[in-house]
């Protein structure tokens, strides 16, 4: 019996960081070895495939025969070999290497629609997109719609930027449209900064031509004949592959003069970015194109009145024109029928932290935070409490346990301090200290801060100091008012969104934990216990059973005692490294 | 024209102009730091937040164009502790030395910190520190006085077409450089430092010759090329000490090297004070009185001997109108000839 | 002057520096704007980044060629040359400006356009290294815009036959309808801060103050009404003239004010030589200058810090000068000491002040009569200002030319006098630097300057360089028919192969040792100093 069989390897970043490069020769080779190579090679076809989402369990291999699919989790290359000869060609899986339930509660509260085709197709090969209905919003749109109509389907839709602020996607296009100027200018926005977030990433990894579609479409309604991606250089297969779908898309003649010979010129570049967070935000990415230094301008006027050389301009986030396809391939009311009345569709998030199953998911909009936690993310690690959930990224905000039946969508998430932003979620627990966190983002915020105005050059930096003082025990009274004066004043007068968002973490953390804060002030103590200036390591006598372990880990020398008899910590050598407590198997040293 | 309101008072405006400008011209103060008017908008400072009706933030009025019927109010509680807030980060990043600065009672910030009185800063931590790096002969640069309003970097690229500096690294660390902090391209006109808000840049010609209150400022026209730059000469104890332009001029208010630093001849020691008198090939001291007769008896000598063209003068284009005239009539009417010309061919 | 004068009947730049930014081409021919008119050069940059569009001929490669849609990087004492080609492309492809021409000009006749026939593109690719396409280009840019302006300096006058140059600039800006309105305009930029007001004074052998003809009896009874004296009807000698004269022995007595012409003038050896053969040479200046050194009498003078008047600009602008500091010693105000000598010569001029002076200008030349001081306080007033409610006159010509129409001059090309031959195979242009200004009495007696701006140079092209085998910094001489001197080498892609520039500020290192006195243009007697032939030797 000829079988059908197609195996899948995931080669996403995660993929190729976990081997899928070696896996997938090794599947050549082994196929090849096996000699079933005349047999089934008519039909045995091997795909890239691009994320998947569940990066956690790298390398992941779906393997096809006659359309029962099985899927492999953690594959390594000399672990291929075992798979041909007991699957392909005995016919029976290898059932322990194969997903758990697990691997099927984290897909199954999902609705992907984005991510729909991330991980089915090739992302190398146009046709593998069109075989699953690619560019047929393409066709309809140039041969059947008008620009208005075309406009109004995404108005119905309901669809808003998924950058960040939420603005509706058709009510910008429809500005556009109307804005006057010689030329008009689309910029796909792919330069993904915040710390964690690889959303963008993976779409452009994953379905490059999803991306290109929605442009395709966006360029045809507000009469671009120019578009831009500008994408992080720190994305080396993202932007490969995007070369390669521009290059396969202009051979197909949905770029380039006349597409679909219709009365439509659309070219894209690609532009990389420097990595510089900044550079995310709109008129930061106009200057860097420019080939000016990558600092924002007041607004307004706006982009969409005067942007790229100072033409009309629309700047859209990659999953923002990667919704474009779908939506315009099943209707306005189809997407609109998911999420909630303010916020349609779905929502692609990155999920990191202290969470089990960590990966990239796509969520309806409206779902609670604690199914996306619990069920999807499978719960915290080692069983530990929740304490928070950040959102948004370093212009997000913290939500804590309690309110973890907060539903994910714009409004809700405003509500309770924090916003969507572009994806990032990053899931925190009790070992996690609120300070600590307020800090890191501050961090963060100010070394990518540009410099260009006052509040955010010199404010961020003196927001930084004040957090990095009281989680050194150096906090005064009056700093927590300080922080949330300076704080206000930071967000309102700076320029552009990365100073007008720069404070919330240390806002939303104060809001929730201002308890922390003042355990950490008055009490100079770090109730996480993650300040390590604020903690005190020392031996409980009574539990220590002298096993010598702790001395000989101490990098210092500050623990010294006899075989078997109880040790002594000598405070003043201590460097609070944590690593007795590490690997005391007796709980015998306290961290207070 | 548009009408605008400001403050609620109804103005009249052009269309293009900016909210800073439009306040400017009807004498309404808002504060700034890194407008000129002769630049682009930059909106960087932060300190000219205006609110206006209906719109949910505070926007700067110097990159904000009036638009028909606009609301606009200058000033309130929020705005003026906004403003209070960054003058403070920037006083918290600022070596503070008026005492000894060549800016003091010129300097923009510490007319800010005045204007808000403050004495005390909330703020405290790092401050940008610098090794001075003092290479060039013109112009003193402090970079820990630098406010980052990038009116240097505008100048240097927008006006004067150079670009030999930018801003180079980013946030708290940001500095203005020439590029790759190497080799500086410079025109040495010195629009950067007349647009220097604080002490972060001055004429190395004017150090330790007498600050703002000391000196008496005088009118005059660049005496180099043809185009007639308006000068400010900044006088202090019988000298030249700085020069500086208006902006309501031929010129702008910009300068050329020579224009804005070449004035230190004035006082040159070199200069001649006495008239002079050959002798045996030797010039010795004469006073007016004799200088005078002499020449005029050797010209009336020569008039009657030779005729009045054997004589000719030859006037100058540095000199006056005024001394042009009187010239040419001495040589015309006085002499007698028309052998004189002056050196417009060189 | 004396070129503009011919065509239009008045000689000064026909619009104002302000008027640049409203323009929509400019044309730059041999102008280092950027060096030279610091100030002038922003105005363009400005109005390059309004959209105007920049055409710059330049045989060398001059800083404001950065910002130019088109450089023609021409031979030196081609420009004829160039300009005719452009007027020949125009011509040719019938974008002259008839209304204009039928209405406003005269001597657009046959002999004027059978002159143009032969200055086809490709003949003038020959004779000026400019492709013909790049011509081509330029003359389109020109003509089609709707405001073009054309701006010159030295670079066109400083030749054996610069008045040909000037009529030249004159017919391309008559044949395309661009005078007399906003923006366009033909445009000398003046070298000195008061070269204009100079020659507006007076300070001309042919002309009473206002371009008022010496030789006109109307003119002279005039005059003599005004200064009661008589007066001489006989046109004056021109500088070069005069020290021609006082080589030979018929010119006797000098008094130069202001001036350093040893250094400034053509031909050092021989102003040396004239000036030394004068029976009285009366110097009066601020500083021991090479020329003050020779005099019989050295008068101590004001600086520009010292006194007040008035300056005027090349735009016409008449602007005031204030005293600011005291004089040094025993130094007189330049206008008493005149007043002074004049007392003594039995010709009293007790004017009480410098307004006392300006006032009667007013009554000289109508064109100012309409100034005062107090009008010109805020920001001066160009000439013509006729009466005391006239605002000025940014640019001239817009209800006709002085002269009634202005003229076509049919310009035939001319090589220059010197041309490279085997013994002085290199072309000498010579010119200033952006930190010096003219003999360096006063620049070079700044130290920030001295600091930056030390030593004369020769510019000379790498590929020559290599020729002669000579680096950065290697001392040459550099010899002409005239003289030689020493030099420091400074290679650079600024001038072209076979042309070398050295500046004239420095009179240790001479340029005008070099240069030649003889061969002046024919009308304006001005030197050739753009063109000098030269052979440099590693000294």
């Amino acid at each position: 019996m000829k079988k059908d069989i197609s195996i899948k390897v995931c080669m996403g970043t995660g993929g190729i960081a976990a081997g899928g490069v070696e896996v997938m020769s090794s599947f050549e080779k082994a196929l090849a070895g096996a000699g079933i190579k005349a047999a089934v090679q008519k039909n045995c076809s091997m795909h890239k495939v691009g994320c998947r989402g569940f990066c956690a369990r790298d390398v992941l291999v779906d393997v096809t025969i006659n359309g029962t699919k099985a899927t492999y989790q953690y594959i390594k290359a000399d672990m291929v070999e075992r798979i041909v000869a007991d699957h392909i060609v005995g016919g029976a899986p290898v059932d322990e290497w194969l997903v758990k339930d697990d691997y099927h509660t984290f897909h199954d509260k999902q609705v992907k629609v984005v991510l729909s085709d991330c991980g089915e197709v090739d992302p190398e090969d146009i046709d593998s997109y069109i075989s699953r209905g690619g560019y047929e919003a393409t066709k309809k749109v140039l041969t059947t719609m008008t620009p208005q109509e075309t406009i109004d389907v995404i108005k119905a839709s309901g669809l808003r930027g998924r950058g960040g602020a939420g603005f509706p996607t058709g009510v910008k296009w429809d500005m556009a449209i109307k804005a006057p100027g010689p030329v008009k200018y689309l910029i796909c926005n792919a330069d993904e900064g915040d710390p964690g977030a690889f959303m963008d990433r993976s779409v452009v990894e994953g379905n490059p031509h999803a991306v290109l579609e929605g442009m395709i479409i966006g360029a045809y309604a507000i009469g671009a004949p120019y578009g831009y991606v500008y994408i992080r250089a720190e994305y080396p297969l993202a932007v490969e592959r995007l070369h390669l779908a521009i290059k396969q898309a202009k051979e197909r003649g949905f770029l380039g003069k006349k597409i679909l010979g219709k009365d439509l010129d659309f070219d894209i570049k690609v532009k990389l970015g420097a990595g510089a967070f900044v550079c995310g935000e709109e008129t930061a990415l106009i200057a860097s194109i420019e080939g000016k230094r990558g600092q924002p301008r007041a607004k307004p006027p706006f982009p969409v009145q005067k942007g790229l050389w100072g033409y009309p301009t629309i700047i859209n986030n990659v999953e923002t024109l990667a919704n474009v396809p779908y939506i315009m391939r099943k209707g306005a009311a189809w997407y609109a029928g998911m999420g909630t009345e303010k916020s349609k569709g779905t929502k692609v998030f990155a999920l990191t932290g202290k969470i089990l199953n960590s990966g990239l998911i796509e969520v309806p909009m409206g779902i609670p935070l604690k199914e996306v936690i619990y069920d999807i993310g499978g719960g915290i690690e080692g069983g530990r409490k929740l304490k928070a959930v950040q959102t948004g990224g370093p212009s997000g905000g913290c939500i804590p346990s309690s309110m973890a039946d907060t539903t994910l969508d714009y409004e809700s998430l405003g509500k309770v301090g924090s916003i969507m932003g572009s994806g990032g979620m990053v899931v925190l627990d009790e070992t996690d200290c609120m300070v600590n966190i307020a800090k890191y983002f501050l961090e963060f915020t100010k070394s990518e801060s540009c410099g260009k105005c006052i509040p955010c050059r010199v404010g961020t930096k003196r927001l930084l100091e004040i957090l990095t003082r009281i989680t050194e025990g150096k906090g005064r009274e009056g700093d927590i008012d300080l922080l949330e004066t300076l704080s206000s004043d930071v967000k309102t007068s700076s320029l552009c969104g990365l100073g007008q968002s720069a404070p919330n973490p240390v806002l939303s953390t104060i809001r929730y934990y201002r308890d922390e804060y003042e355990a950490h002030i008055r009490d100079k103590r770090c109730p996480a216990g993650v300040c390590k200036d604020l903690l005190t390591y020392s031996i409980i006598a009574e539990a220590c059973k002298g096993c010598t372990a702790c001395t000989r880990v101490c990098p210092t020398g500050a623990i010294t005692g006899e075989k078997k008899k109880p040790h002594v910590l000598n405070q003043d050598l201590c460097i609070k490294c944590g690593a007795c407590f590490e690997t005391c198997k007796f709980k015998a040293i306290r961290k207070v | 024209m548009i009408k605008i309101i400001i403050n609620g008072k109804q103005i009249k405006v052009q269309p293009d102009t900016t909210i800073l400008d439009a306040a400017r011209r009807n004498d309404i103060y808002i504060p700034t730091i890194c407008d000129d008017p002769r630049l682009e908008p930059y909106g960087g400072c932060r300190l000219c937040l205006v609110q206006i009706k209906g719109m949910p933030r505070l926007v700067s009025a110097c990159t904000t164009p009036v638009t028909e019927g606009m609301e606009v109010e200058t000033t309130n509680d929020q705005i003026e502790r906004q403003r209070r807030t960054i003058v403070e980060l920037l006083l918290s990043d600022h070596p503070n030395d008026c005492m000894v600065c060549e800016k003091a009672g010129d300097c923009t910030l510490q007319e800010l910190a005045y204007f808000y009185d403050l004495r005390a800063n909330r703020f405290y931590g790092e401050r940008r520190q610098y090794t001075k790096k003092d290479l060039n002969p013109f112009i003193q640069r402090d970079m820990e006085k630098c406010i980052l309003c990038g009116k240097c970097v505008r100048v240097c690229e927008e006006v004067q077409g150079v670009g030999a500096i930018d801003i180079s690294s980013r946030g708290f660390t940001a500095k203005v450089t020439p590029p790759f902090e190497k080799d500086l391209d410079c025109e040495f006109c010195g629009q950067c430092v007349s647009l220097c808000p604080t002490g972060a840049l001055m004429g190395k010609e004017a150090l330790g010759r007498g600050r703002q209150k000391d000196v008496r400022k005088v009118e005059t026209i660049c005496p180099y090329c043809g185009c007639g730059c308006n000068l400010t000469l900044h006088v202090n104890r019988d000298e030249v000490v700085s020069v500086s332009s208006r902006p309501d001029t031929v010129n702008e208010g910009w300068l050329c090297v020579k224009g804005r630093f070449g004035y230190n001849f004035i006082k040159s020691p070199d200069r001649l004070k006495t008239p002079l008198i050959k002798k045996d090939g030797v010039f010795v001291e004469a006073s007016w009185d004799e200088a005078f007769q002499y020449v005029a008896d050797r010209l009336i000598a020569i008039k009657e001997k030779n005729g009045p063209d054997a004589i000719a003068g030859l006037s100058s284009a540095r000199c006056t109108n005024e001394e042009n005239y009187l010239f040419q009539k001495f040589i015309r009417a006085g002499i007698g000839t028309n052998n004189v010309d002056h050196c417009a061919r060189y | 002057m004396a070129g503009l004068a011919t065509v239009f009947g008045s000689g000064a730049m026909t619009n104002s520096i302000a008027e640049i930014e409203k323009t929509d081409v400019m044309f730059v021919i041999g102008s280092n704007t950027k060096e030279n008119h610091p100030i002038v050069a922003l105005r363009m940059i400005k109005a390059k980044k309004k959209g105007a569009k920049l055409i710059i001929a330049d045989p060398r490669r001059v800083p404001l060629v950065r910002f130019a849609d088109i450089w023609m990087q021409h031979r030196p004492g081609t420009d004829v040359m160039l300009l005719n080609a452009m007027m020949h492309v125009i011509m040719k492809e019938g974008l002259v400006d008839k209304d204009f021409i039928a209405s406003m000009t005269e001597g657009y006749d046959e002999a004027f356009k059978k002159n143009l026939e032969d200055f086809t593109p490709e003949a003038a690719e020959k004779v000026t290294g400019v492709p013909k396409d790049t011509i081509i280009k330029a003359a389109r840019m020109y003509v089609e815009a709707d405001k073009a302006g054309i701006y010159y300096t030295m670079g066109i006058t400083q030749h054996s036959h610069g008045t040909d140059n000037v009529f030249s600039v004159a017919n391309l800006a008559l044949m395309t309808g661009n005078l007399g309105k906003e923006g366009g305009g033909v445009n000398p930029l003046r070298g000195q801060n008061n070269v204009q007001g100079a020659t507006d004074m007076g300070c001309i052998p042919n002309n009473y103050p206002g371009y008022q003809g010496v030789s006109l009896p109307a003119m002279k009874e005039k005059f003599e009404e005004l200064w009661k004296a008589k007066l001489s009807d006989k046109v004056g000698m021109t500088a070069p003239d005069m020290l021609a004269a006082a080589e030979k022995g018929a010119l006797k007595a000098m008094y130069i004010m202001g001036e350093n012409p040893v250094v400034s003038d053509p031909d050092m050896t021989h102003t040396i030589k004239a000036l030394k053969a004068l029976d009285l040479l009366v110097v009066q200046d601020i500083f021991m200058t090479e020329t003050a050194a020779l005099a019989h009498v050295v008068l101590p003078a004001s600086s520009f810090a010292e006194k007040s008047g008035t300056f005027t600009n090349t735009e016409r602008r008449v602007q005031r000068v204030r005293a600011a500091t005291n004089l040094p010693g025993q130094a007189m105000e330049d206008s008493r000491i005149i007043m002074e000598l004049s007392k003594r010569m039995n010709y009293p001029m007790p004017y009480q002040s410098s307004e006392e002076v300006f006032q009667e200008i007013g009554r000289a030349w109508p064109a100012m009569a309409g100034m005062s001081y107090s009008r010109l306080d805020a920001s001066g007033l160009q000439w013509p200002c006729p009466t005391r409610e006239h605002p000025g006159t940014p640019h001239l010509f817009s209800g006709g030319f002085p002269r009634g129409k202005g003229r076509f001059t049919t310009v035939k090309y001319l090589p220059s006098l010197e041309q490279v031959d085997k013994e002085f195979p290199f072309l000498l242009t010579t010119g200033r630097l952006l930190f010096q200004y003219h003999t360096g009495g006063m620049t070079r007696r700044v130290k920030p300057i001295d600091a930056v701006s030390h030593e004369s140079y020769i510019e000379i092209n790498p590929e020559d360089a290599g020729m002669l085998s000579l680096k950065d910094g290697t001392p040459v001489k550099v010899t002409s028919r005239r003289g030689s001197i020493t030099v420091k080498t400074k290679i650079s892609k600024r001038p072209k192969k076979g042309v070398v520039f050295i500046p004239f500020h420095f009179h240790e290192a001479a340029a005008n040792m070099l240069t030649s006195g003889t061969g002046l243009d024919p009308v304006a007697k001005i030197p050739s100093f753009k063109v000098s032939t030269v052979r440099i030797e590693k000294a």
